[in-house]
C-alpha cells in the first residue's frame, strides 16, 4: 500500500518534470501551425509559415547539414589519428597537446570566433565561404572526437594489438585500417554523434563568424526570432525539430548496434 | 609446413632507453635453425626487451645487430621480419572471428582466399580449435585464446617465433597440459624459436637451450641439463631449481663440514669453495658408518617425496628430497651421503 503510493508520488513528479520541458517545446511547434498566434488556436491550422520557412531558409538548412557533415569528416581524419598517436606518444608533450586542443571548450565560442576573425578575417573570399566556419566547428568540435577516441585506447592494450598486426605483416596504414579504427569504433561513434549534435545547435561562434551568405540552422532561428512574425520562428522551431529528431535518433541508432556481436564477417 | 626457421644470431645488442633506464647490456647470442632457446630469468631482467630487439619493436643501442639467417635485419622494420609473435596477453583482434585472426596475417601477404582457408583449417586441426572457427575472441576461453594466437602466429611460416610468456595467463594445471602440446608442436613445426618465461620448469620442459639472464645480461647458456647440473655461478644454481649452496673447505678430495665431510670428484681444487648439491641427490643413510652426520629438523610429507630440513651437517640448513617411504621424524640424528659426481663446486666469490 505504501509502496504504491510512493511509486505514484514518484511518478507524478517524473510526469510533471517531464511536463515543464516538453510543454514549451510543443507550445512553441504548435505556435508555428496556428493562423493567428494572438487569436490562439482558435483562428485555424495553417501550414503556411511552416512553407514560408521553407521558402526562405531552405538553403540554410541545407547548408547546416553539409557543414556539420563536413566538420565531422575534418574531426574524423584529424582526430582519430591524432587521438592514437597522442596515445601512444603518451609523454609529456603528448599530454600538453591534449591539453592545447581541448582548451577551446574552456573559451567562450565568441572569444574563438574573434581570434578567428582577427587572424583570417582579413582572407576575402575565405572569409565569405562557408569554409570559414567550418574551420571554427573543427576547432570547437575537435576535443570531443579526440577525447572520446582516447577514452577507448586508455581502456586497453591497444599498442600490443598493433604490435600484432605488424608482426604479422602488415604495414602502418593497413594495421590502422584493419585493426586501431575497428576496435576504436565505439569512441568513433560516440564523438561523431557528439560532434553533430553540438554542432546542429551551435550558434555562439557561428553567430560572429556568418555573413548574410553563411548562415546555419541556429543562426536563421535567432534571425528570424529577431526579424519575422512569432509565427515564423515557431515554425522555424519545428522545422528545426523535424529535421534534426529524427537524424538524431538515427544516430543513435546506428551507434547502438556496435554493442550487438560483430557477428561472423565474410 | 616444417623447417621455414632460420638461424638467429643477436650480437652485442644492448638497450639503454630514452629515459635512462639500461635494460640490457650489450649480449651475443646464436640460435641454430630449428632449435628453441628459452630467455629464462626473474621479473625486469630484460627478457621481453631482448625479444622485442629480435622481433623489431624496439632497436638495439647502436653497435648491436640481429641477423636473421644471412640477412642483417637490424634496420628492418617488424612487418618486414617475417616473424610470428605471441604476447602474454595474446592480443586477439576483437572485430575479427577465430579463422580471420589466424588467416589475417595471410591476408596482409595477399595469399588467395582458397589457400588461406586451407592454411587456416590445417592450423586450426593442428592446434586443435576445430569447430570455433567462427566464434567471437570474447566467447572463447583462456586455453583457447591462447592456442588462436599461436596458430595466428605460425599460419605466416614465420622465420622465428616469438613467445613472450605465453602461458602465464593460464592456470596451474591448463599451463602444464599446453605446455606439452606446445612442445610437441615445436618440434612439429621446427621453426626457430624463442621463448621468454619466468618459470624455470616450463624453461626445462621446453627449452632445447636455456639462457638465464639476470640484470640485464645472460649469466649462462646452455641445454637444461648442462644448466641444471652445471651451473656456472650461484645465481643460476639458485634460479633453476633448488639448490644448497655449502661454504666448506676443499682438500681436493673431501669437503670438511661442521658435521663430517663429503668426498669430491677428483680435480677439485684447494681452499674455501661453495658446494651445489641439489636435495634430490642427497641420501639418507644410517648414521653409524657414515661421513656426514647431521639432524632431522622437519619433515614435509610432498607425495610422491618428502622434504627434509637438515640441521648441524653444514653451516646453513641443508634441504634433502628423499623417498617417500622412508620413516623420519624431528630430532632424528642421521647419516648422508652424496655421490661425488653430485657435488659441484662453484667459484667462491660470484654470486
Ligand atoms: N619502454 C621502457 N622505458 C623504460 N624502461 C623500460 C621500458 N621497457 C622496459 N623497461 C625496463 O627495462 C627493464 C627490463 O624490462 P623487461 O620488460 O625486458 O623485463 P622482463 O625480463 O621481460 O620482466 P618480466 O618478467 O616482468 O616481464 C625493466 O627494469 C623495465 O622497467
Ligand atoms: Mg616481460
Amino acid at each position: 500500500m505504501r509502496a504504491r503510493a510512493i511509486f505514484v508520488a514518484q511518478l507524478t513528479f517524473t510526469l510533471l518534470v517531464a511536463a515543464f520541458l516538453i510543454v514549451p517545446a510543443l507550445q512553441s511547434m504548435l505556435a508555428g501551425v496556428t493562423a493567428n498566434y494572438f487569436r490562439g488556436i482558435r483562428s485555424g491550422v495553417t501550414l503556411q509559415w511552416v512553407l514560408q520557412v521553407w521558402q526562405l531558409y531552405a538553403d540554410t538548412i541545407l547548408r547546416s547539414f553539409v557543414i556539420a557533415f563536413a566538420t565531422l569528416g575534418v574531426t574524423l581524419v584529424v582526430g582519430v589519428p591524432a587521438a592514437y598517436g597522442l596515445h601512444l606518444r603518451g609523454d609529456r608533450l603528448s599530454r600538453a597537446v591534449e591539453e592545447i586542443i581541448t582548451l577551446p571548450l574552456a573559451i567562450p565560442g565568441l572569444a574563438i570566433a574573434l581570434a578567428l576573425l582577427l587572424t583570417y578575417g582579413g582572407l576575402g573570399s575565405f572569409r565569405r565561404s562557408w569554409l570559414f566556419i567550418l574551420v571554427g566547428h573543427v576547432v570547437f568540435t575537435l576535443p570531443f572526437m579526440v577525447r572520446s577516441v582516447m577514452a577507448i585506447f586508455a581502456a586497453t592494450d591497444v599498442k600490443t594489438l598493433d604490435e600484432t598486426a605488424a608482426s604479422l605483416g602488415a604495414s602502418p596504414l593497413r594495421r590502422f585500417r584493419d585493426v586501431i579504427v575497428p576496435y576504436a569504433r565505439p569512441g568513433i561513434l560516440a564523438g561523431s554523434l557528439m560532434v553533430v549534435t553540438l554542432l546542429l545547435g551551435e550558434f555562439n561562434l557561428t553567430w560572429m563568424l556568418h555573413t548574410p551568405l553563411t548562415k546555419t540552422l541556429p543562426v536563421g532561428l535567432a534571425d528570424s526570432y529577431a526579424s519575422m512574425r512569432l509565427e515564423i520562428a515557431s515554425a522555424y522551431t519545428l522545422v528545426f525539430f523535424v529535421m534534426i529528431i529524427p537524424l538524431l535518433v538515427a544516430m543513435q541508432i546506428f551507434a547502438g548496434c556496435r554493442n550487438e556481436p560483430a557477428g561472423p564477417r565474410r | 609446413m616444417s623447417g621455414h626457421g632460420v638461424a638467429l644470431r643477436v650480437v652485442a645488442c644492448g638497450k639503454t632507453f630514452a629515459d635512462g633506464t639500461r635494460a640490457l647490456a650489450p649480449v651475443t647470442l646464436d640460435v641454430g635453425r630449428g632449435e628453441t632457446a628459452v630467455l629464462l630469468g626473474p621479473s625486469g631482467c630484460g627478457k621481453t626487451t631482448l625479444l622485442r630487439i629480435i622481433a623489431g619493436l624496439e632497436t638495439p643501442d647502436p653497435g648491436g645487430r640481429v641477423l636473421f639467417g644471412d640477412s642483417d635485419v637490424t634496420g628492418v622494420p617488424i612487418e618486414r621480419r617475417n616473424v610470428g609473435m605471441v604476447f602474454q596477453s595474446y592480443a586477439l583482434f576483437p572485430n575479427m572471428n577465430v579463422a580471420d585472426n589466424i588467416g589475417y596475417g595471410l591476408k596482409v601477404r595477399g595469399v588467395g582466399e582458397a589457400e588461406r582457408k586451407a592454411r587456416v583449417a590445417a592450423l586450426v586441426a593442428l592446434t586443435g580449435i576445430e569447430g570455433l572457427e567462427r566464434r567471437r575472441i570474447d566467447q572463447l576461453s583462456g586455453g583457447q585464446r591462447q592456442r588462436v594466437a599461436l596458430a595466428r602466429a605460425v599460419a605466416v611460416q614465420p622465420s622465428v617465433l616469438l613467445l613472450d610468456e605465453p602461458l602465464t595467463a593460464l592456470d596451474a594445471a591448463l599451463r602444464e597440459r599446453l605446455r606439452g602440446e606446445l612442445n610437441r608442436l615445436l618440434r612439429t613445426l621446427g621453426i626457430t624459436t624463442i621463448y621468454v618465461t619466468h618459470d624455470q620448469a616450463e624453461a626445462m620442459a621446453l627449452g632445447d637451450r636455456i639462457v638465464v639472464m639476470r640484470e640485464g645480461a645472460i649469466a649462462q647458456i646452455g641445454t637444461p641439463r648442462a644448466v641444471y647440473f652445471a651451473p656456472e655461478n650461484r645465481f643460476v644454481a639458485e634460479f633453476v631449481g633448488a639448490a644448497n649452496l655449502i661454504e666448506a673447505a676443499c682438500n681436493g678430495a673431501t669437503l670438511a663440514l661442521p658435521g663430517g665431510t663429503l668426498p669430491v670428484a677428483d680435480g677439485a681444487l684447494h681452499g674455501p669453495a661453495t658446494a651445489m648439491i641439489r636435495p634430490e641427490a642427497i641420501k639418507i643413510v644410517p648414521a653409524e658408518n657414515a661421513s656426514l652426520i647431521g639432524l632431522v629438523d622437519s619433515v614435509s610429507f610432498l607425495g610422491d617425496r618428502q622434504r627434509v630440513l637438515i640441521s648441524a651437517a653444514a653451516t646453513k640448513v641443508i634441504t634433502a628430497d628423499v623417498p617417500n617411504a622412508i620413516a623420519l621424524a624431528a630430532g632424528d640424528r642421521v647419516g648422508l651421503s652424496v655421490e661425488p659426481a653430485a657435488i659441484r663446486l662453484l667459484p667462491g666469490d660470484t654470486t
